[in-house]
């Protein structure tokens, strides 16, 4: 019995352009088996970023429009509010979603929009090089960094799965990551819920994914995912910060 | 018989999967991609094999295509 | 026998986001802005009514970027805003046209640069027809003159943009958008324009459909730049639209756009009853810009003399039109009070008298 294969909603060859090791790849097959799961794929418009989750397009056999740099929660409002019918998310790496288009991504969050957001936080701008980005770590080296982030130049990473919880249109928000296997399934569970939401009518639906970046990060792929427990976990906690279907407390 | 299978197009030797599967059946192959690096092979000649998918799982690049179990 | 007008005294601001109505725009976004806050607020009333969308968007980049997502689907969309504004949305311009997209934007001008104030001026031209987005593209722009023309350029703005898959613009000034005059909205008179062949509907039935602009193949963007500007010759050929008056005997021509039409028609009549054989010409379309038809004027015409609220920008356009033939001066004030028939003729004498170019007023 096969109980793994490359899921339909992924177009025919399509191969990843991520570099070796890179977390993205994980991501989008979590989207890619969700949306063959809850037999999404027909009715799915995707608002695509810039950065690395650029190409989305070229990997998902769904439909898709792209938006400017942090665009991406206004592209996904217009195209919600002209086919409420459609199931549409976002998928953007930290920049995109909480530097330059935090205004967006907040505001979609609090009109309570039924969208999904997706972000990939890698700790830095991975497309261009790795640079210092909203959510560089506390000591990090970056290539804008290169003595290591410090509080009085740069101030301090942004804790975006918190602060979309605290949105009141928001109805699920959560933060995974996919170091271990038992990560990249609870991802999944995280995702899926994050995606109900949208259907339910509940809300805004929000995964932060703790990522890797081996590249820039200068490190083998299992260094970084080392890393990923050690240095960002820590300080990006893992877990669910708002589920307005948790009827437990 | 649980087994896997590999494309090895779709490999970029990140290694990964070497470190993940229980049975440490997936090793690094002399065999090179077409950049040069070292690809991965399974060798599971004690049907070891669970087909749990944990490789696939964290397989970046979809390179396991399959899992059998 | 008695007998109706169906015309109603209406304001421009409303005639505008009515007519959007009546064409059919199934969302607006936008963002307040004097001197067309009225638009969003109309809007924000009539599309809850009608059931309709409508966001108050939390900035002009978000505004401009939901309306790119609801046309993306097929849905007819607008958003409307004032300079310094529509400033912030060049960026959404840029990549409308690159992934060819049916936008509708209004620019009430108001005056700059920078902040400026709110009162009328038509610094925008460059703007509205040059762009401050990157790379290559046109927009396709529409200037009304009266309240009327803010309706019949809405509706001709909502088809022009689904004909060709090309970002239009409605550009009108503070003077307009809170001006009242007796306008009639009639019915939306153009053909709905099938976009199925290239709208985002979900993969169903057939392979998903991206749009986007990331170019990474120069060839394959070589060529989609040439069928772009194929393009914009196409809507250069067959919807430059202008108006004259008085033109097959001028000596001198009067040009403006938008509402300072209406004062060098009226100047162009007190000239004439002087003895002077003026003529009246007025673009609809500043992009494109009816190049040929004044280059054909300036085969039998002494000057041309533009009468602009700026520091003169559509009259290098003029220039480049008349390329020579002719001369070709300006007749100004940068913001505020819109010259008076009394200014631009007095100007036309300066102009013609001292053989001065440049008429300051």
């Amino acid at each position: 019995m096969q109980v793994f294969s490359i899921p339909k909603s992924m177009k025919e060859n399509a191969k990843f352009t991520f570099c070796p090791g890179c977390d993205h790849g994980i991501a989008v097959r979590l989207v890619a088996e969700l949306l063959d799961e809850m037999d999404l794929k027909e009715k799915t418009i995707l608002a695509a970023s810039i950065g690395c989750s650029v190409f989305l397009y070229d990997f998902l056999d769904i439909d898709s429009i792209e938006a400017p740099h942090g665009r991406a929660m206004a592209e996904a409002t217009g195209v919600k509010r002209a086919r409420p019918d459609k199931f549409v998310f976002t998928y953007q790496g930290d920049g995109d979603f909480a530097s330059i288009g935090l205004a967006e991504s907040t505001h979609a969050a609090l009109r309570a929009e039924n969208l999904t957001g997706i972000c990939i936080n890698n700790t830095t701008y991975g497309m261009t090089g790795g640079q210092h980005g909203p959510t560089t770590l506390i000591g990090q080296k970056t290539t804008t960094s290169p003595m290591g982030r410090f509080r009085e130049t740069y101030g301090y990473p942004i804790r975006i799965a918190e602060h979309i919880a605290l949105c009141e249109g928001t109805a699920f928000s959560a933060r995974v990551a996919l170091d271990t296997v038992p990560h990249i399934n609870q991802a999944k569970k995280a995702l899926r819920k994050a995606f109900q939401v949208q259907l339910d009518g509940l809300g805004y639906g929000f995964v932060e994914i703790l990522s890797t970046c081996p590249t820039n990060w200068k490190m083998t792929p299992d260094e970084a995912h080392e890393r990923v427990k050690n240095e960002m976990i820590p300080v990006f906690p893992l877990g669910i910060f708002k589920d307005v279907t948790d009827i437990s407390e | 018989m649980a087994h896997i299978i590999i494309d090895e197009t779709r490999c970029k030797s990140c290694f990964i999967c070497v470190g993940t599967c229980p049975k440490g059946l997936i090793k690094k192959s002399d065999k090179v991609s077409k950049l040069g690096d070292n690809l991965v092979e399974f060798k599971d000649d004690k049907n070891e094999c669970l087909g749990c998918a944990m490789c696939a799982t964290r397989c970046p690049d979809m390179a396991i295509t399959g899992v059998y179990k | 026998m008695e007998s109706y007008s169906d015309k109603q005294l209406i304001k421009g601001n409303y005639a505008i986001a009515e007519a959007a109505v009546k064409a059919g725009c199934e969302c607006y976004f936008g963002y307040p802005i004097t001197p067309q806050t009225e638009i969003g607020e109309y809007l924000s009333q009539r599309m809850y009514d009608l059931k309709r969308g409508y966001v108050c968007a939390e900035s002009e980049l978000a505004a401009i970027n939901m309306v790119i997502g609801a046309v993306s689907t097929g849905a007819k969309a607008m958003t409307s805003s004032s300079s310094c504004a529509v400033a912030l949305m060049q960026e959404g311009l840029s990549y409308a046209c690159a992934d060819e997209l049916p936008v509708v934007l209004v620019n009430v001008m108001r005056a700059g640069p920078g902040l400026g104030y709110i009162y009328p001026a038509q610094g925008d031209y460059y703007q509205a027809v040059y762009g401050g987005g990157n790379g290559d593209y046109k927009i396709t722009v529409l200037a009304p003159s009266t309240v009327q023309e803010c309706i019949d350029l809405t509706y001709r703005a909502f088809y022009l943009a689904q004909k060709w898959r090309n970002p239009t613009m409605i550009l009108a000034d503070g003077l307009l958008g809170q001006m009242m005059e007796p306008a009639s909205y009639g019915e939306y008179p153009y053909p709905e324009i099938d976009n199925s062949s290239w709208a985002l509907t979900g993969a169903k039935n057939r392979e998903g459909r991206a749009i986007y602009s990331c170019a990474r193949d120069e060839d394959k963007q070589n060529e989609h730049i040439r069928h772009l500007f194929r393009k914009y010759e196409l809507i250069a050929k067959e919807d430059t639209d202008w108006e004259e008056f008085n033109t097959e005997d001028a000596d001198i021509i009067l040009i403006a756009f938008g509402s300072m039409t209406r004062n060098i028609k009226a100047a162009m009549k007190v000239l004439r009853a002087q003895g002077l054989k003026v003529g009246a010409f007025r673009p609809i379309t500043l992009s494109p810009f009816p190049t040929n038809r004044l280059n054909q004027l300036a085969d039998n015409v002494d000057r041309f003399i533009t009468v602009e609220m700026n520091m003169g920008q559509m009259v290098n356009d003029v220039k480049l039109a008349v390329n020579g033939k002719a001369e070709v001066d300006l007749i100004n004030r940068p913001v505020g009070q819109w010259l008076s028939v009394e200014e631009i003729v007095e100007g036309v004498k300066q102009i013609i008298s001292k053989g001065v170019q440049y008429a300051s007023i």
